[in-house]
């Protein structure tokens, strides 16, 4: 409770409303308050998640923060919140990459000012519902909704093959979550008439409807990831984004199918976990290595860095899949890490698109003559990127391989080929983009970073640098959970 | 927290304050304060590094943690300190060539606008080092090792704008990479068979490991230690380029030359003899290991030194140099010689540091120029410098009463004594490199310093001797490369290293070593009457005689070897091999995989190929759906004919 009010839905429901309050600026001409309106609201978002962090009792196993009132009596629906250690950091995650998104798009976006404003900020509220929720419908509500501000982000403000992009993604994930809301049915009728999630994970099943279970929730959770082979709408939908829909795209929407493994799939259907468990791993591997091997040849920076985006989501489903803490808690780390550092990546990009109006690597080159603040961000976070230690990219991959190769050592040789293929399609692109000569005219005009975007970037980079330096602090708040989750899957339900 | 503790900080964390406020604040404080704050803060390093080696000297050895990283399941992740006789070595050696780079820098960047960046990095890198060889578990080991080579990367890439200093820092990321993969898996299986990262735990169970075995590939077994060090030593390899990932090491010569002197000669390189000595208690159970860095250390040592005879990049020369150094020290380890490697990596240390900030003070003179062809009769310009390197050669060499002759000596003499597998092979590639080692390095003395002058008009018109910050660092740096090795009989057989190195007695080099040992003078003069000798008077009388002499010589035998001179100067095409095979194959792959997998399979045929049927499917159902009343009507009485025959035939 804050001043009263209950946590969680003021987490979920103060952006929104502050959303709506940005719609109601109306058109361009009163933009800045607009904008002004986006960036309180988005603060005021961080703000009210923070107690979330302070109050959160890291030795509890059950959820923290619940809230539960009825909302439809004839199919038994509740309004049901709850959170715990491994929704809790994915809800902060999203609160502190709004206001960045906010920051980012300032003076970029120009036509619509409030409707783009209003979209992230409204986006924001669902996706902690996506978290929060402990109630399949109110949760499947969240979830197909988050669709909606995305797909007109990138219909809307997007580039010229937009529509395509758009109309992709949209089917992509949509399809996918279908089957999902078939599970919930078919859940909602043999548990009795119960739609909360937490009567799922004690609900006896026998093999069979496990099995096809799972299939439909991996459907729909394998997409969001992405996972091989289900990732091609990520990099046209990556590409034809604006910037900011980039960012939460990759730190905050990805997430959801991370997050959807862990309370869906991994505890309601143990058995059919295990028994695929071989077949999830090795799509996590091809990811790492096959899609590794495709970013390196990208000339398009947005297209490279979502393929990279997916060759370190492998590391978040290798990581659960092996069913030990390790795994599971160095995928923890691997999103919010991810979080930073694919949001870094994606704001990089959109200075130097900014200035140039062009993701091609070949029309770039010797930036660090001008623009060498820039140039050391940049460096750091694609030294993130490629997993150096001191930064938050190196933890989870760290303790992915760890945990990998207590299963074993195969899967660990080629989890760890990312320390070979990350390095190279990262820093070869760096190369070419950053070092040597300027060769381009208009790479010569091009300013260096100003106040606004060094802010950005800086709170950046303290949270990647400060998450590689001092990760416990994290780690802390999932360890009760992430045991409790693991002696729920050890728990055959046959 | 005592006062030694505090200490222990403070060493790593003086020069990373200076990286700091060099970095952030250059442009603030101007490159004067700069290199003021930088180098006041590296003395308080080398301050520290000295007491704390002192007070480990009266026996005081710490192994404790800083601060808990992470914690994973039940594994605590801890940053944390050891500080023994092994790491107070390396803390005095890394922080005082350190220093003297700090100084020699002011001198050589004097004119360069990225005069603050250099420091910054010059000072990371001496945190990230300290921060390396004062770990206690193998995750801060792991840390330090990235860094360093972060650091590389971006001193070797320091001028940016050179497209070869910028292949050549991405190379050297990259091979030093695929070094670390196979690093992380031997450090993912210690952590999986001993459930801990910390070194003294770890040693502590390694007696009953021995016996342990994996299967690696199903249906095989292995020892485990054995996969556990050659895993390890591939990180070494990476990091003290070893042979095949010897690459990078040549090319990172496009860096500024103090940082050549300071990472890729005397401190960085060695990283990974010094974490196998580190290892020691892990590497002795294991001989296969010890066979396989042999085995490495004598390729390295032998063929890189031959590709030095070619060379005309008076910078590439002694990088050669080092790259053949390296191999000794490596074979050192295998003969399980540690402490003779560690002192070896120490006399090297010095007498290499000489070499390199020579050849850059000759560089500085000739104006940017490194071509020795282009060099000579620089003695009496530069007598410091000329000097100075001389005495470096002469150690380098292996001449008697230097330091490199006392380290190199003693690493022949345990190949001699070794008996494990491989270690003919070893003896046998120690004692011929000897000869090329005098030979290059003489030839590169004496076509740089000596002869008539083969430079322009213009260029010698200028030659001068070196300002004080730059001939300074090579006068306290050519002492210990005279005297360094003088400390032979306490460091080798005084035990020294105590229980820090660990050998097996059936590893009996160090041992027999020890008896036949009766001081300097006497290993001197007994030296008199050995092979290494007389290749090391050899190879420099050769080289006299090639290049001041018979300067005619060297072109003929070049013209008669034909093939094999080409060969060594392509350096056997190892270079060309790997650009085609892995650089070519990756994108290749990648190429492939991508317009194949992506584009083709999954998209062309999968999505939208259900596009497609759905669509097509939609095309069928609209044909019935046509409008037409006698489209229907057709279909009712087909439809009735055919259920009236099911029913009648039924029935």
């Amino acid at each position: 409770m804050l001043f009263g009010l209950p946590l969680l839905s003021l987490i979920i429901w103060l952006p929104i409303f502050a959303g709506v309050g940005v719609l109601a600026t109306g058109g361009d001409r009163n933009a800045q308050l607009a904008r002004w309106i986006a960036l309180i609201g988005s603060i005021a978002g961080l703000l009210v998640a923070i107690p979330l962090y302070t109050q959160f009792d890291s030795l509890s196993n059950g959820m923290q923060f619940v809230e539960y009132s009825l909302w439809i009596e004839r199919f038994n629906i509740h309004y049901h919140l709850g959170v715990d250690g491994i929704a809790m950091p994915l809800i902060l995650l999203n609160c502190f990459t709004t206001p960045l998104v906010v920051m980012a798009g300032w003076q970029v976006i120009s036509k619509r000012v409030s409707q783009y404003m209003a979209a992230f900020l409204i986006m924001s509220g669902i996706v902690n519902g996506v978290f929060s929720s402990l109630d399949a419908i109110l949760f499947y509500v969240f979830w197909e909704a988050s669709l909606i501000p995305m797909f007109l982000i990138i219909g809307v403000w997007g580039g010229p093959n937009r529509v395509y992009a758009s109309i992709k993604f949209f089917l992509y994930t949509l399809l996918g979550s279908l089957l999902m809301l078939v599970a919930f049915i078919y859940l909602y009728q043999i548990s009795g008439g119960s739609f909360s999630i937490l009567d799922y994970h004690r609900l006896p099943l026998s093999l069979t409807p496990q099995i096809l279970i799972f299939i439909a929730f991996t459907l729909a959770f394998a997409v969001k990831v992405p996972m091989w082979p289900v990732h091609t709408w990520l990099p046209d939908a990556h590409v034809e984004a604006p910037t900011g829909g980039s960012v939460v795209l990759a730190a905050i929407l990805l997430k959801m199918g991370g997050y959807g493994f862990l309370r869906f799939s991994l505890p309601i259907v143990p058995d059919a976990s295990q028994y695929l468990a071989g077949m999830m791993i090795t799509l996590s591997l091809i990811a790492i290595v096959y899609i590794g091997l495709v970013a390196l040849i990208q000339a398009d920076m947005k297209k490279l860095i979502a393929y990279s985006s997916v060759a370190h989501m492998g590391f978040v489903t290798l990581g659960f899949f092996l069913f030990n803490a390790y795994g599971l808690e160095g995928a923890m780390v691997q999103m919010i890490s991810h979080g930073f550092i694919s949001a870094a990546m994606f704001l990089c990009i959109g200075v130097m698109y900014d200035r140039l109006h062009s993701r091609q690597i070949a029309d770039y080159g010797g930036l660090a003559k001008r623009m060498p603040v820039f140039a050391a961000f940049f460096m750091l976070f694609a030294m993130a990127n490629t997993g150096l230690p001191g930064t938050s990219g190196f933890v989870g991959e760290f303790i992915v391989i760890m945990a990998a190769m207590k299963v074993n050592f195969w899967y660990a040789f080629f989890a760890a080929t990312t320390l070979i293929t990350g390095a190279a399609y990262t820093l070869w692109m760096y190369k070419r983009v950053i070092f040597g000569a300027v060769i381009h005219p208009a790479v010569e005009e091009m300013k260096d970073i100003g106040g606004r975007e060094i802010l950005i970037l800086a709170i950046l980079a303290v949270a990647v640098l400060g998450m590689g330096l001092y990760p416990l602090p994290l780690m802390e708040v999932m360890h009760t959970t992430v045991d409790d989750l693991l002696v729920h899957v050890g728990r055959s339900k046959l | 927290m005592t006062e030694m503790q505090k200490l222990y900080l403070l060493a790593p964390l003086a020069p990373l304050a200076g990286a700091l406020i060099a970095g952030l604040f250059g442009r603030l404080i101007g490159p004067t304060w700069s290199h003021r704050i930088t180098i006041a803060l590296m003395l308080v390093c080398v301050a520290a590094s000295v007491t704390i080696f002192m007070d480990v000297l009266k026996g005081n050895i710490y192994d404790g943690a800083v601060y808990t990283w992470a914690t994973a399941g039940d594994t605590r992740f801890e940053i944390g300190f050891l500080i023994d006789q092994l790491s107070a070595t390396m803390m005095i050696v890394v922080s005082f060539v350190s220093l003297m780079v700090h100084i020699y820098t002011i001198g050589y960047m004097h004119e360069d606008p990225g005069y603050q960046r250099f420091f910054s990095y010059i000072s990371l890198f001496t945190f990230s080092m300290l921060m390396l060889v004062m770990s206690n578990n193998f995750l801060q080991l792991f840390f330090g090792w990235e860094a360093v080579g972060l650091v590389s990367y971006l001193l070797i890439g320091f001028w940016y704008t050179r497209p070869t200093a910028i292949y050549a820092n991405l190379k050297a990321f990259m091979v030093n990479r695929v070094g670390d993969f196979g690093f992380l898996l031997g450090i993912a299986l210690v952590l999986m068979y001993f459930g801990t990262l910390d070194y003294a735990a770890v040693f502590a169970q390694a007696p009953q490991a021995a016996t342990q075995t994996i299967e690696i590939i199903p249906g095989t077994s292995w020892e485990l230690l054995s996969a556990i060090c050659i895993l390890l030593f591939v990180g070494a390899m990476g990091k003290s380029a070893q042979f095949p990932l010897h690459v990078w090491l040549p090319d990172s010569m496009e860096g500024p030359t103090p940082i050549s002197a300071l990472i890729h000669a005397a401190t960085m390189v060695t990283a990974g003899i010094f974490m196998v000595a580190r290892m020691s208690p892990l590497f002795e159970l294991t001989e296969t290991a010890l066979s396989v860095m042999l085995v490495i250390g004598g390729i390295t040592t032998l063929f890189m030194a031959l590709v030095a005879i070619v060379q005309t990049d008076i910078k590439r020369v002694v990088a050669y140099s080092t790259l053949s150094q390296l191999g000794y020290m490596t074979m050192a380890l295998g003969a399980s010689a540690y402490s003779a490697g560690i002192f070896h990596l120490m006399t090297h240390a010095f007498f290499k540091a000489v070499l390199f900030l020579g050849a850059g003070s000759v560089i500085i003179a000739m104006h940017h120029e490194q071509d020795m062809r282009k060099m000579g009769g620089l003695k009496k310009y530069m007598p410091i410098t000329y000097w100075t390197m001389f005495i470096a050669a002469l150690a380098s060499a292996g001449v008697p009463g230097l330091s490199g002759f006392f380290s190199k000596d003693a690493i022949i003499e345990a190949l001699h004594f070794a008996t494990i597998p491989g270690a003919g092979f070893a003896y046998f590639c120690g004692v011929t490199t000897v000869f090329v080692t005098a030979f290059y390095t003489f030839r590169l003395l004496f076509m740089t310093f000596h002869g008539k002058p083969r430079m322009d008009h213009h260029t010698e018109e200028h030659l001068h001797e070196s300002p004080w910050v730059v001939t300074l660092p090579l006068i306290v740096l050519a002492i210990p490369s005279i005297g360094a090795g003088w400390l032979i009989g306490p460091i080798l057989f005084g035990n020294y290293f105590g229980s820090t190195i660990q050998i097996m007695p059936q590893h009996e080099a160090m041992a027999r070593m020890s008896l036949e040992y009766h001081g300097i003078l006497a290993m001197m003069t007994h030296s008199l009457t050995t092979i290494p000798f007389w290749f090391s008077v050899g190879g420099i009388v050769t080289a006299w005689y090639f290049y001041l002499v018979r300067t005619d010589l060297p072109g003929k035998i070049k013209r008669a070897a034909g093939p094999f001179s080409i060969l060594l100067e392509r350096k056997y095409f190892i270079d060309e091999f790997y650009s085609w095979f892995f650089a070519g194959g990756a994108r290749g792959l990648g190429k492939g995989l991508w317009k194949f997998g992506d584009v083709k399979v999954i998209d062309g045929f999968f999505i939208n190929g259900t596009a497609r049927v759905v669509a097509g499917t939609a095309v069928l159902m609209r044909r019935f759906q046509s409008g037409y009343i006698y489209h229907y009507a057709f279909t009712m009485i087909v439809g009735v004919f055919v259920l009236m025959s099911l029913w009648l035939s039924g029935s």
